[in-house]
């Protein structure tokens, strides 16, 4: 169903689960190492592998990093909670259960506020957010796909199973509309800055450290109650949160247009047409039969506690935005294009490592952000630090490369060619600054122009042009156009 | 006063994975009703000012320091497993209950 029909029919509904592993540098209930890429089953120990007679301890630096996250989140701290058992039998926890907390969670009750593009504020309800553990990765093998359907059987590495793992979960978000697709990403960017913030994850979506559940439904325009929801799963790229709330909402409206009932299921997002596919059937929360876990006794934050870890919270990313705009003098729409662009933070170091904050955000909205768009790529993957940046800017600003080169320069970085200076050099790149050199050019080229150089003895600077144009050619637009100039004008008045 | 159906043992004996016979539901069914009722008078003597307990000694806030503590290696891990893979445990395919 066209997007603009849905819309006119229904009211979606949101709901956002977002799971963040904790970059602690261990496992949440053992010392088992806590990081990404290692070979299979070697961050691995009987506690997390669920070996009889081994028994979980809380990692104090988890149990923090939860309440910051919760703070930042404006939630409440409760004062007294557990861990529960989630059971149900599936490889990917070799424990038979997942420690999570049920109906205690650490935090609760907050909000976050987001900003949309154009710069209206929305503020979502943040339900709760708790402990929970990774599980282990399963690789299916002898499927065409490598997906579930048509596997022989399936792989376990379980370096990832005992993971400290945050979800935070969303009240429901109504009232945002034709929005909704656009405010599901802005909360997804948002959150993602804020624990960025606060130095608690690696916030990878590629690497899984930051992922997205999407749970989405339609009300009739009108009515009160909630429509039947969908849950797509693991959406991992901010785009993908967009357009995968996006086709849900058309689907279903076309669904329950045409007579038809939704589902309450899990789907899967289809990266490449942007589509989503029917996955599980959703088991009631009663099916996992959740109870205390008995090994784990309850965690009774005291409030000075709580108060000194609210004294630790880093200026937050709404908050810095605000000061870098006023440091940079910008309008509020020259600032949000920056955001857009996603070049604050990029910006901001560049201007960190010497750089003056025009040239830095001259840079990086306009040839960077070309650079990006060829690529396909996002602003931040480009393979240039702001330190490289910055130092071609200070290159620039020290007379020994023209913008022009400069490009050439940055150019070469992202080749792969190393530091700036390194291309300069490798490249042959810096500006001819040797005034002897420069004159054998301009009295080269004004001998090979007899008429010009007359014409310019004679007063008229202006055929200067043509002789500093030429001299640019022959030095490969190496030379500073500027001093070629005064040179020229120099020769023809001595 | 609980009163366990023959299907919630059916429903409970699937979600444990435990082959149950059609004989085994009925007697299951009025055991679990005779333990939960047993359980349940203990309902009537907690006073409002006790609270349900999950943990039996008064402890909270139990932590580990954050640090590395060697575990197995790759072949250690491995070595109970009933199969095995390219260093990964080799598990029969799974239908239908995906994660």
């Amino acid at each position: 169903m066209a997007y603009d029909e849905v819309l006119s029919r229904f009211d979606p509904v949101l709901g956002l689960e977002v799971h963040v592993e904790l970059n602690t540098n261990t496992k949440m209930f053992c010392g088992c190492r806590n990081e990404f890429g290692g070979e299979p089953n070697t961050q691995v120990c009987p506690t997390c592998l669920g070996l009889p007679g081994s028994l979980p301890v809380l990692n104090a630096v988890a149990v923090e990093s939860a309440m910051r996250i919760g703070l930042a989140l404006n939630c409440e701290i409760a004062e007294w909670c557990r861990f529960a058992r989630k059971n149900y039998f599936y490889p990917d926890m070799p424990k038979n259960f997942q420690t999570s907390q049920y109906d205690e969670p650490i935090a609760f009750d907050g909000y976050l506020d987001l900003e949309l593009d154009d710069g209206e504020i929305v503020r979502v309800g943040i339900e709760r957010a708790h402990m929970e553990e990774d599980t282990g990765k399963s690789l299916h093998v002898g499927g065409a796909t490598g997906r579930i359907h048509g596997a022989e059987h399936s792989l376990l590495d379980y370096n990832r199973a005992g993971v400290p793992l945050i979800e935070i979960v969303t009240k429901t978000i109504e009232g945002t509309g034709a929005r909704a697709p656009e405010v599901a990403r802005a909360y997804v960017t948002a959150l993602r800055d804020l624990l960025r913030a606060l130095g608690v994850s690696d916030v990878r979506m590629d690497q899984g450290s930051l992922r997205c559940d999407a749970n989405v439904s339609l009300k009739p325009l009108g009515r009160k109650e909630f429509g039947t929801r969908t849950e797509t799963k693991n959406v991992n790229s901010l785009r993908s949160v967009e357009r995968a709330v996006r086709y849900e909402m058309t689907r279903q409206g076309a669904v329950l247009a045409g007579g038809g009932e939704i589902v309450q299921e899990t789907r899967h997002f289809q990266e490449a047409d942007g589509s989503t596919s029917a996955g599980r059937r959703k088991e009631t929360s009663e099916d996992y039969r959740y109870f205390p876990e008995p090994d784990l006794v309850p965690i009774a934050p005291s409030r000075e506690w709580v108060e000194k870890l609210r004294g630790t919270l880093p200026e937050m990313p709404w908050e810095r935005r605000k000061r870098i705009q006023a440091d940079w003098s910008l309008s509020d729409a020259e600032f949000r294009d920056l955001v857009n662009a996603g070049a604050v933070e990029l910006v901001a170091s560049t201007v960190d490592a010497g750089a003056s904050s025009a040239e830095a955000r001259s840079w990086w909205v306009s040839y960077l952000t070309q650079q990006a768009n060829n690529r396909e790529v996002e602003l931040a993957e480009l393979p240039i630090t702001p330190a490289q940046v910055a130092r071609v800017i200070s290159l620039v600003a020290e007379g020994k490369l023209t913008n022009k080169l400069a490009r050439s320069v940055v150019d070469g970085v992202l080749a792969g060619e190393g530091e700036p200076d390194e291309v300069v050099d490798k490249r042959g790149l810096a500006v001819v600054s040797d005034d002897g050199a420069l004159t054998a050019a301009v009295d080269e080229a004004l001998a090979a122009n007899p008429d010009i150089a007359e014409k310019i003895r004679g007063g008229k600077v202006a055929a200067a042009g043509k002789i500093v144009g030429d001299v640019m050619k022959a030095t490969k637009g190496q030379a500073d156009a500027k001093r070629v100039r005064e040179l020229v004008i120099e020769r023809c008045t001595v | 006063m609980p009163n366990i159906s023959r299907d919630e043992v059916a429903h409970l004996a699937k979600l444990a994975r435990l082959a149950v016979t059609d004989d085994e539901l009925d007697t299951f069914a009025g055991q679990l009703d005779t333990i939960l009722s047993s359980v349940a008078r203990v309902g009537e003597v907690a006073a409002d000012d006790i609270p349900p307990t999950s943990h039996s000694v008064p402890l909270t806030n139990v932590f580990r320091a954050d640090e590395v503590r060697q575990g197995l290696t790759q072949a250690e891990a491995l070595a109970g497993a009933p199969a095995a893979e390219d260093g990964r445990f080799r598990v029969p395919r799974i239908l239908g209950e995906e994660q």
